[in-house]
C-alpha cells in the first residue's frame, strides 16, 4: 500500500459529537476496555439461557425461523379473507388482521358514526359471523392469528376463541394473539372506550380467563411500538412498555394468580427505525432486563416466564412522503435489524403506508424483503451474529442502565396508571414529538430526500399505486347486519346482554358473559354499550 | 384557533404538535382531543369563538368529514371562519378540498413556519 500524504486526522475533541436519539454519546471507535466490566455468563448468557439477551432460544432461527406477519384487513370480512388467502399463498406463515376503526371503538356498522369508515383502514367486523366468513377455509390451527385490537379487545378475542371453537378446535388448543393493550391506547393510537379503571379490569379478565381456559392464546402484546410512534425515544419506548406490562402483571396478581401462570403468555411490540445499532442493542438489553425484572421482581422461577417475546418491525415513523420508494430500501434495512436483534415475530410497514393502507403490491414486496433475509441473505444462519461486537456490548448495557433508570423515574412520580389516565406520559411524549419534528425541520436530525438532498419541484408529486376506499363495503355490512338480525335468536341475545350488564356491575370476570353474548351473534356495539351503561366512557385529558 | 380532530381517527401525534408549534409561534391555540363529532367541533369553535379551525385527518376521510363540516359552519352563519386541513391527504384531493371552502391543506411534514405565516396573514385580513 502507498502512504497517502494528507493532513493529519482531526483531534477527536474537534469532531463533532454523534449522540443518539436516546441521548447516548458515541465513540468514533470501542474496544476490549469499553466491555471489560460486562460478565459473559452473568450478563449475556448462551441463546436460551437466562438473562436470554442472546435470544431466547437456544437455537433461533435455526430451529424456529421468525413468523412473517404483515398488517392486513380492510373493506369486508370477505374482501379481507381474500387478501389473507393471498398472502398465504405468497408464503406468509401468519396473520396480523387490521380492524375497522368503528370496530375498534365498539361501534356497528350501521351506526352514523362509523360512516364513512367502514372498512377504511380495515376489515369492519360487528359480529362473529364476520369472524366466520374471514377465517374461513384458512388452517388456524396452522396459520396463528394476531389482533390488532385494544378497545373492543375482549369482544375480539371472544369471537376469535368462539370462532376456533366452532371450527372444532378445543379452547385449550386454540393458539394466537391479541395487542389488547388499553394503556398505550390512551397515549398513541387513540382507541379507547371506557375510563381506565374498568378497561383495566377487562385487560385482567381476558389475561385471567385465557391463563384458565386457553392457556396456549396470548392474551395481550404490550405495546412501546405506539408510544415510540406519537414521540418517546427507544429508551422510553422500552421503559414504558415494561411500566405498562408491570403494571399489568400486578393486576392480574390482585386476583391471586402467580406470575409463572400468565407471564409467559405475555408479548411485546416494538417499533423498529432509525440508527441500527441503537435498534438492535435496545432489543438485546430488554430482552436481558426484562428476564431480570420478571425474575428478581416478581420471582418467577419458570424461564418461559422470563423470555421476552416479541413482534418487531413496522417503522411506520420513519417512512417519508417524500420520494416514496425509498420507503422501500427503509423497510429493508429495518427488517434487517429486526433480523439482526432476534424478533419471533417480524411485520414491515409497507413503502406506500405514509399515503395509504397498503397495496397489493406493497404489501408483496414487504413480505419478499422478509423473506430474502432469511432465505437468501443468511439471517437465519446463526444466534445473535452481533454478539461480542465491542460497541454493541457496550451499547446494549447502557441501554439496559438507562432503561432501568428511566422505569425508576416514572415509578417515583406514581407509576404508569396514574400517569396516563392524569395525561402526564401524553403531554411529555407530545412535547417530544415537537421537538423531534422541529430538529427534522431545521436538519438537525437528518432524514435523506426529505430535509436533505430534497428535491424541490415535479419531483414532488409522487405517483403511488393508491389502495382505493371503496364505498361498497358499507352497503353490503348493513345489508348483512340487518339480514343477520332479523335472524338470530333475539331473545337470547338480550338475555346475554342482560346479564352482562349485571356482570359488569359487580366484580365477576366478564370473559365468560361476553363469550356468552358472542355466541348469540350479539353485535359489538351492543356488548360495548352494555358495558358502557355501566362503565361510562373515558374523558381524555387534553393538558398539552 | 382550534385544532380539532374529528371522527375516529386516532393518530393525534400531528395534531398535538401543531398545538405547540402555533403556541410557540405566539398563537392561542384550544385542542379539542380526539373523537369529535362535526357537530362538537362547531359548537367548540362557536362558544370560544376561534378565528381558525385546523382540521387534522389522517385516516382517509378527510372529504366527507371537511364536507360535512363546511355545511355546518354554514348553517350556523360562521363562514368567515378559516379553516385548515392537515393530515394525510394526497395531492389528487387538495382541488376538491378548496373547492368546499378550505384556505388551505398543510399535509404531513408540512413546515411550522409555512403553516403560521399562511394563518397570521389570513387571519389580519
Amino acid at each position: 500500500m502507498t502512504e497517502k500524504k494528507e493532513a493529519p486526522p482531526k483531534k477527536e475533541s474537534k469532531s463533532k459529537p454523534v449522540i443518539l436519539e436516546s441521548g447516548i454519546e458515541v465513540k468514533p471507535v470501542y474496544g476490549p476496555d469499553d466491555v471489560k466490566d460486562i460478565d459473559y455468563q452473568k450478563d449475556i448468557g448462551n441463546p436460551g439461557e437466562f438473562p436470554f439477551t442472546r435470544g431466547i432460544h437456544p437455537l433461533m432461527y435455526r430451529s424456529r425461523p421468525y413468523t412473517m406477519r404483515q398488517y392486513a384487513g380492510f373493506g369486508t370480512p370477505a374482501e379481507t379473507n381474500e387478501r389473507f388467502k393471498y398472502l398465504i399463498s405468497q408464503g406468509q406463515n401468519a396473520l396480523n388482521v387490521a380492524f375497522s376503526l368503528h370496530s375498534q371503538m365498539g361501534i356497528d356498522s350501521d351506526d352514523a358514526l362509523a360512516e364513512g369508515e367502514v372498512g377504511r383502514v380495515g376489515m369492519a367486523v360487528d359480529t362473529l359471523r364476520d369472524f366466520e366468513v374471514a377465517f374461513d377455509g384458512i388452517p388456524i390451527d396452522k396459520i396463528s392469528a394476531s389482533l390488532t385490537i385494544n378497545g373492543s379487545a375482549a369482544i375480539m378475542i371472544a369471537m376469535y376463541l368462539a370462532m376456533a371453537e366452532k371450527r372444532g378446535v378445543k379452547l385449550g388448543e386454540v393458539r394466537g394473539n391479541a395487542q389488547n393493550d388499553i394503556l398505550k391506547e390512551y397515549v398513541g393510537r387513540g382507541t379507547w372506550i371506557f375510563p381506565v379503571e374498568p378497561s383495566l379490569r377487562l385487560i385482567a379478565d381476558t389475561i385471567e380467563y385465557c391463563s384458565k381456559f386457553a392457556p396456549k392464546y396470548y392474551p395481550v402484546s404490550v405495546c412501546g411500538y405506539h408510544i415510540r410512534e406519537s414521540g418517546a425515544n427507544p429508551v422510553q419506548e422500552i421503559g414504558y412498555g415494561f411500566c405498562i406490562a408491570r403494571a399489568y402483571i400486578r393486576l392480574v396478581m390482585e386476583r391471586g394468580l402467580h406470575p409463572d401462570d400468565f407471564v409467559g403468555r405475555f408479548s411485546f411490540n416494538f417499533d423498529i427505525h432509525g440508527n441500527i445499532f441503537e435498534q438492535v442493542s435496545k432489543f438485546r438489553a430488554a430482552r436481558r432486563l426484562w428476564a431480570r425484572i420478571i425474575r428478581d421482581e416478581f420471582g418467577c422461577k419458570n424461564p418461559d416466564s422470563m423470555q421476552l417475546k416479541m413482534i418487531a418491525g413496522g417503522g411506520g415513523g420513519g417512512l417519508t412522503i417524500e420520494e416514496p420508494e425509498n420507503n422501500i430500501v427503509r423497510g429493508a434495512y429495518y427488517g434487517l435489524i429486526s433480523a439482526l436483534s432476534g424478533t419471533q415475530t417480524m411485520a414491515l410497514c409497507s413503502y406506500d403506508e405514509a399515503f395509504t393502507i397498503p397495496s397489493k403490491k406493497a404489501a408483496l414486496i414487504s413480505l419478499r424483503t422478509m423473506q430474502m433475509l432469511i432465505d437468501e441473505m443468511g439471517l437465519g444462519d446463526t444466534v445473535d451474529p452481533m454478539a461480542g461486537s465491542y460497541y454493541v456490548e457496550w451499547l446494549t448495557s447502557e441501554f439496559e442502565r438507562r432503561i432501568t433508570e428511566f422505569i425508576k423515574k416514572v415509578d417515583g412520580e406514581g407509576g404508569m396508571v396514574k400517569l396516563v389516565a392524569n395525561g402526564t406520559v401524553q403531554r411529555d411524549v407530545s412535547r417530544q414529538a415537537y421537538l423531534l419534528e422541529k430538529k427534522l425541520q431545521s436538519g438537525e436530525f437528518v432524514k435523506v430526500g426529505v430535509n436533505k438532498y430534497r428535491q424541490e419541484g415535479p419531483a414532488e408529486e409522487h405517483e403511488v399505486e393508491m389502495h382505493e376506499y371503496d364505498p361498497k363495503a358499507a352497503r353490503i355490512k348493513k345489508d348483512e347486519l340487518r339480514k343477520l338480525k332479523s335472524e338470530r335468536d333475539g331473545k337470547a341475545v338480550r338475555t346475554a346482554l342482560d346479564k352482562l350488564r349485571e356482570a359488569a356491575r359487580g366484580k365477576e370476570n366478564l370473559m365468560p358473559f361476553i363469550m356468552e353474548a358472542v355466541k348469540t351473534y350479539a353485535t359489538v356495539a351492543e356488548m360495548t354499550n352494555a358495558m358502557k351503561e355501566v362503565f361510562g366512557t373515558f374523558k381524555e385529558p387534553v393538558n398539552l | 384557533m382550534l385544532v380539532a380532530k374529528p371522527g375516529l381517527d386516532g393518530h393525534d401525534v400531528g395534531a398535538k404538535v401543531i398545538v405547540h408549534a402555533l403556541r410557540d409561534a405566539g398563537m392561542e391555540v384550544i385542542y379539542t382531543g380526539l373523537h369529535q363529532t362535526v357537530e362538537q367541533i362547531v359548537a367548540a369553535a362557536l362558544q370560544e369563538d376561534v378565528d381558525v379551525i385546523g382540521l387534522s385527518i389522517l385516516s382517509g376521510a378527510h372529504l366527507p368529514i371537511t364536507e360535512k363540516l363546511m355545511e355546518k359552519l354554514r348553517e350556523q352563519k360562521m363562514e368567515d371562519v378559516l379553516v385548515v386541513v392537515g393530515g394525510n391527504i394526497p395531492k389528487r384531493d387538495f382541488a376538491k378540498l378548496k373547492s368546499m371552502g378550505v384556505s388551505e391543506i398543510f399535509p404531513t411534514s408540512s413546515r411550522f413556519e409555512n403553516i403560521a405565516e399562511f394563518i397570521r396573514k389570513k387571519v389580519v385580513q
